[in-house]
């Protein structure tokens, strides 16, 4: 697949959540080797459009294609070779407390029935892992003796861990919890990664900061659907309302009614 | 728009409730038969032993002492209880007799099995639920990786097969718990108790509480990792998971005991005739 093409797309996507419309008929094409940024309030659907992409849920309706694929409509077990292909950073993290850095950071390589890694292939990759998101030397440690800051880089470490490497990584929320100076880290991680591993990237973030620093394009999610599109300087400088607002971070007036009802 | 009332509220969550249940069931249905599909795979490979030992270990063998303890004391209790009636009629030295039927058949594999859904099956829940509700369920999905035959499938298979052990270690320390109150405490004779004993209880009634325990650890692993797999968000989702969990083994657990019963005692009676009278 030639870089520009889109990799990932997603055709007239609804999802909805007992009365709730989260995603209204949602378009989006994810072109290969550029990193794509999804901006948006909390609470808009933006970590449920990327679970979409990894089959983690199912539309209502409309189709989700990977490399051309159909692959909404796949089983579990069908979806496993994509998904070996895909990582996915979960806002949370999602380490596996009862293992070890090490471990947790080997673990997808260890799972792959079919890539048949050597244990010392896997050793030497998972520590290469970490030696990019600098944290050689805490193999041996556990999740929970990690900062917040360390357990968003060893999942960044986890999520490029994978031979052959992986095609697309999502990312949720990568800078969530974090205060700016580490947020920049994980920024730069992020795009010293894509320079690196040469990955398609899907970032999910409510930080305009990140948005700008780590994108390529830039689209924002509004009542389940996409109002801006672009590259993220044409979007910081629209002039639609909402996107306005949310670039200022300023409160929608609807917001400041309840308060004051 | 019209209120409504508490009364409705609460009449309409009830209906609510019970109109979930099928749904409820049918998903623990194809939850469990997924978990029991995966075992024979995981028996069979060296990666699946790899995720059953630990399980094994904190299933079982750190339920031992636990396990012994209750076994014990319901023993000694047993003999406590029934010394008076069975010295006034003079049967003392059949006391062991309704003790060693009563603990391997039906007390050894029933407290065992209760004690293992209150240290097990809370753990089991909180464990999983945990995982779940910090997308690390998710996580093993997104890798490809079954959750289900991952996590579910070890616990399960472990209390499958730890639960009968256990149990026996709940007999024998009953029966020595029985004995030692007997002939410790009320100074009866040993060699009489171990007779009587002898004569009525049979492998029959082991095998018996074994089976039962059997069946009692897999419903135990299956509702626990059932209840974690789907449990609500945050720290009130897990808790209550795991109060579900316990409550509805422990039903289980007798529901279970009583067909059990019946599918035994049927069997016994079909192969060997009625059994015979105790004294």
């Amino acid at each position: 697949m030639e870089v520009g093409d889109p990799i990932i797309e997603l055709r007239r996507v609804s999802k909805a959540f007992g009365r709730q419309r989260v995603l209204d008929d949602i378009d989006l094409k994810v072109e290969c080797g550029k990193s794509t940024v999804i901006v948006g309030r909390s609470g808009t659907g933006k970590s449920v459009l990327l679970k979409h992409i990894v089959g983690l849920l199912r539309p209502d309706k409309g189709e989700v294609y990977f490399e051309g694929r159909r692959i909404d409509n796949l089983s579990e077990r069908a979806l496993t070779p994509m998904r070996q292909q895909i990582s996915f950073v979960f806002q949370l993290n999602a380490l596996f407390d009862s293992m070890s850095v090490a471990e947790n950071v080997a673990f997808p390589m260890m799972e792959q029935r079919s890539g048949a890694v050597s244990k010392r292939k896997t050793r030497a990759l998972s520590s290469h892992c970490l030696e990019l998101v600098g944290l050689a030397g805490f193999e041996n440690k556990r999740p929970a003796e990690l900062s917040g800051g360390e357990k968003k880089r060893v999942a960044l470490a986890r999520a490029i861990a994978m031979d052959p490497a992986p095609k697309v990584i999502l990312y949720d929320e990568p800078t969530a919890g974090l205060d700016p100076q580490r947020a920049d880290v994980i920024n730069k991680l992020i795009r010293h990664l894509q320079r690196e591993v040469n990955v398609t990237g899907v970032v999910v973030t409510h930080d305009m900061r990140t948005a700008t620093e780590v994108g390529d394009r830039l689209l924002m999610l509004w009542g389940g659907r996409f109002i801006a599109d672009g590259a993220p300087e044409d979007v910081m400088g629209a002039k639609e309302k909402h996107v306005r607002r949310f670039v200022e971070g300023s409160a929608e007036p609807e917001d400041l009614k309840t308060l004051t009802a | 728009m019209a209120r409504t009332s508490t009364l409705e509220r609460s009449i309409g969550n009830f209906g609510a409730w019970l109109l979930g249940l099928p749904e409820q069931f049918g998903r623990f249905c194809l939850f469990s038969a997924s978990a029991i599909s995966y075992a024979p795979l995981e028996l069979a490979t060296r990666r699946g032993w790899t995720h059953l030992i630990p399980q094994a270990f904190a299933i079982g063998t750190q339920s031992v002492p636990v396990i012994m303890l209750t076994g014990a004391f319901v023993g000694m209790v047993l003999v406590a209880q029934g010394w008076g009636q069975f010295e006034t009629a003079g049967l003392s030295d059949r006391l062991g007799v309704i003790v060693n039927i009563s603990v391997a058949s039906e007390l050894g594999p029933v407290l065992a099995g209760v004690m293992l859904a209150g240290r097990v099956g809370g753990a089991l829940t909180a464990e999983l639920g945990t995982m779940n509700v910090t997308e690390q369920l998710l996580a093993l999905r997104s890798m490809g990786c079954n959750p289900v035959r991952h996590l579910a499938t070890p616990r399960f298979l472990a209390c499958v097969l730890l639960a009968p052990i256990l149990t026996l270690y709940a007999d024998l320390l009953g029966a020595f718990g029985a004995w030692a109150v007997y002939a410790g405490y009320y100074s009866g004779e040993s060699e009489p108790y171990w007779f009587y004993t002898r004569q009525a209880v049979e492998y029959w009634d082991l095998g018996a509480g074994l089976v039962k325990a059997f069946f009692f650890g897999g419903t135990i692993g299956l509702i626990s990792c059932y209840k974690g797999f789907h449990c609500k968000s945050g720290a009130e989702g897990v808790g209550r998971a795991c109060t579900d969990a316990f409550v509805i083994s422990f039903i289980m657990i007798l529901v279970l005991d009583f067909f059990l019963n019946l599918v035994i005692n049927g069997l016994y009676e079909g192969l060997y005739g009625p059994r015979p009278l105790l004294f």
